[in-house]
């Protein structure tokens, strides 16, 4: 090698290591701020660590997702797009854990948790954000990771679901036209207080008209047993409704995606396959890829443990909602009619996200506070003191940290192209997150793990949505590639 | 998206900017089309897609040949088996 080149070498090593020396300064920074709003806040008020929990799981999701790749939405897409069953193991890893630690805080009555009504509605909901998550090219925590990573496709997303989300929940008028009678009857008669209009709007009434009327079924319950008995809790909801549902989704999946592979192999190898080898084979595709299943295991535990230390806070403090320790803080704005804000206990992505669109809209003059979702149930605090929003805030800080430590943070603006499939991804998320009340962590991978029947119906529908997506982009990379392999003689 | 002839028997597929599922579908359709031999050098800076792309070729047996890495981006040479 020349002089010259070998200058060059050492000039491009040079800043290759600065530019990495540059990434990890930015992530020791971006840690660093969210321990001083930690311990800045906690020194005003103690009441803060509230908030601060929330924050640090939301932090500890956002490294877990960034280092396992873990996006809910390529479990069901990449199976049916590339045959890739990585993310539905990793999924079925993270929920059978978060069942796991889930049970025992069940069992102990610290859960935080509140199973949803079951019925079609989760599957339509499912099939819709399905086919959204398809199209914005991640689901709603997918989307949190990724705009962590620079991904400012991502970032549209999360703008489209939000912004859908708050106009949604508070659409009238014209709307109202298309909500059965026998739900506007429904919605009135269940007496809620003035201030909330619960015969106006089309959400309202498919809440209290329609959802509400729905049965709310644990798979304890379905046993005869009670959530928070210790049979219930562990045999019910963890071993009949998540350990042996998902052990039979693994071998659909194993049979359908995996098997023929791992078998032509071992055929190659010693020329016949026996069962071992099927065990093998369904072990292989289990631990296949480290990362995820690493990233699924540790959000099961850290999930479950969110749940307990959140419940832990709220003995210590005497409450049953953040809203009590926000108006003790001395924040009153935006508190629901029941003195509540939205205050989950557990991970959770759209809510938050609608909210804060909503304190703007508020901010700008909408009269959004005579809905259920927003009036009754979740209120619109302030965003800079919204404990959800805390958690979805750290969840991009913390993916950030992981990718800006393994040089794979990248700031990417979005092209036309994709903008476009962001804002109509995201609006359909938007759409189905509030008719199945949650996304793919709050409606599927949460009431999934906690034994709600409600989860699996909105995960049946996720699976639609996600052939159905898949299909259409099939068809459109297909129209797309035939110009470039005409021109390569293809 | 750009799909190109480089050499005989070597292809560049360039994905950077896009986001999931596009590289891996691209890539996917990139290697059904060429011959067995044939080299793919895939450019792609959405991580999670080289997740998706690896355990692909895993499954259909195409070797990735080398991977690099630098300031986000990634490129992969893939030969079709």
């Amino acid at each position: 090698m020349s002089t010259s080149a070998l200058e060059m070498a050492a000039t491009d090593g040079t800043k290759i290591e600065n530019d990495l020396r540059k990434k990890r300064l930015w992530a020791y920074g971006i840690a660093a701020t969210f321990a001083a709003i930690s311990i800045g806040t906690y020194l005003y008020s103690e009441y803060y660590i509230y908030l601060s929990v929330y924050l640090w799981f939301g932090f500890i999701y956002g490294m877990c997702l960034q280092y396992g790749r873990f996006c809910f939405s390529s479990a069901f897409r990449d199976l049916f797009a590339v045959g890739v069953p990585r993310m539905a193991v990793g999924i079925m890893i993270a929920t059978v854990l978060f069942a796991a630690v889930s049970a025992l805080v069940t069992a102990t009555g610290l859960s935080t948790f509140h199973a949803a009504p079951t019925g079609s509605h989760a599957v339509i909901a499912g099939t819709i954000f399905g086919v959204g998550m398809v199209f914005a090219g991640g689901c709603a925590s997918g989307s949190l990771y990724k705009t962590g990573e620079g991904n400012m496709s991502a970032a549209l997303v999360i703008l489209s679901i939000s912004v859908t989300q708050a106009l949604f929940a508070d659409a009238a008028g014209w709307t109202n036209a298309l909500v059965p009678e026998s739900w506007h009857a429904s919605a009135v008669a269940k007496g809620l207080p003035d201030v909330i209009n619960a015969g106006d709007g089309w959400v309202d009434q498919y809440l209290a008209g329609y959802v509400w009327n729905q049965p709310v079924l644990t798979f304890a319950n379905l046993f005869g047993m009670l959530d928070e008995s210790v049979a219930g809790a562990f045999f019910g909801n963890m071993l009949m409704g998540v350990v042996i549902p998902a052990a039979l989704l693994l071998i659909v999946v194993y049979i359908g995606w995996s098997r023929r592979a791992f078998l032509k192999k071992r055929i190659k190898e010693k020329g016949h396959t026996t069962f071992r080898d099927e065990l093998d084979g369904y072990w292989a595709m289990i631990t296949a890829n480290k990362r995820t299943a690493i990233a699924g295991l540790l959000l099961g535990i850290f999930c479950g443990l969110q749940m307990l230390v959140t419940q832990g806070l709220r003995v210590k403090f005497g409450v049953q909602n953040a809203g009590t320790l926000l108006e003790r803080i001395g924040f009153d704005y935006g508190i629901s009619v029941n003195g509540t804000v939205f205050d989950p206990g557990y991970w959770y992505v759209t809510t938050q996200e609608a909210q804060w669109v909503g304190w703007v809209f508020n901010k700008l003059g909408a009269n959004n506070m005579d809905n259920i979702y927003f009036g009754f149930v979740n209120g619109i605090p302030n965003p800079a003191i919204n404990p959800a929003d805390w958690m979805s805030l750290a969840l991009i800080g913390g993916a950030a940290v992981m990718a800006l430590l393994h040089n794979e943070f990248k700031f990417k603006k979005p092209t036309l192209e994709l903008a476009t499939w962001a804002v109509i991804g995201g609006a359909l998320m938007g759409i189905g997150s509030r008719l199945g009340l949650g996304c793919n962590v709050g409606a599927f991978f949460v009431r999934v793990a906690q034994g709600d029947t409600s989860g699996w119906l909105f995960g049946l529908g996720m699976i639609g949505g996600a052939y159905i997506g898949v299909k259409f982009f099939n068809w459109w990379t297909e129209r797309r590639m035939a110009k470039e392999f005409a021109a390569c003689d293809l | 998206m750009k799909f190109e002839k480089r050499d005989d028997g070597v292809y560049v597929l360039d994905v950077k900017g896009y986001v999931c599922p596009h590289p891996q579908i691209y890539t996917k359709k990139a290697l059904s089309k060429v011959q067995s031999g044939d080299v793919v050098e895939v450019l792609f800076d959405n991580p999670s897609s080289g997740e998706s792309i690896a355990a692909m070729c895993d499954t259909t047996g195409d070797e990735i040949v080398t991977k690099k890495h630098e300031g986000g981006q990634f490129v992969w040479d893939i030969e079709k088996a």
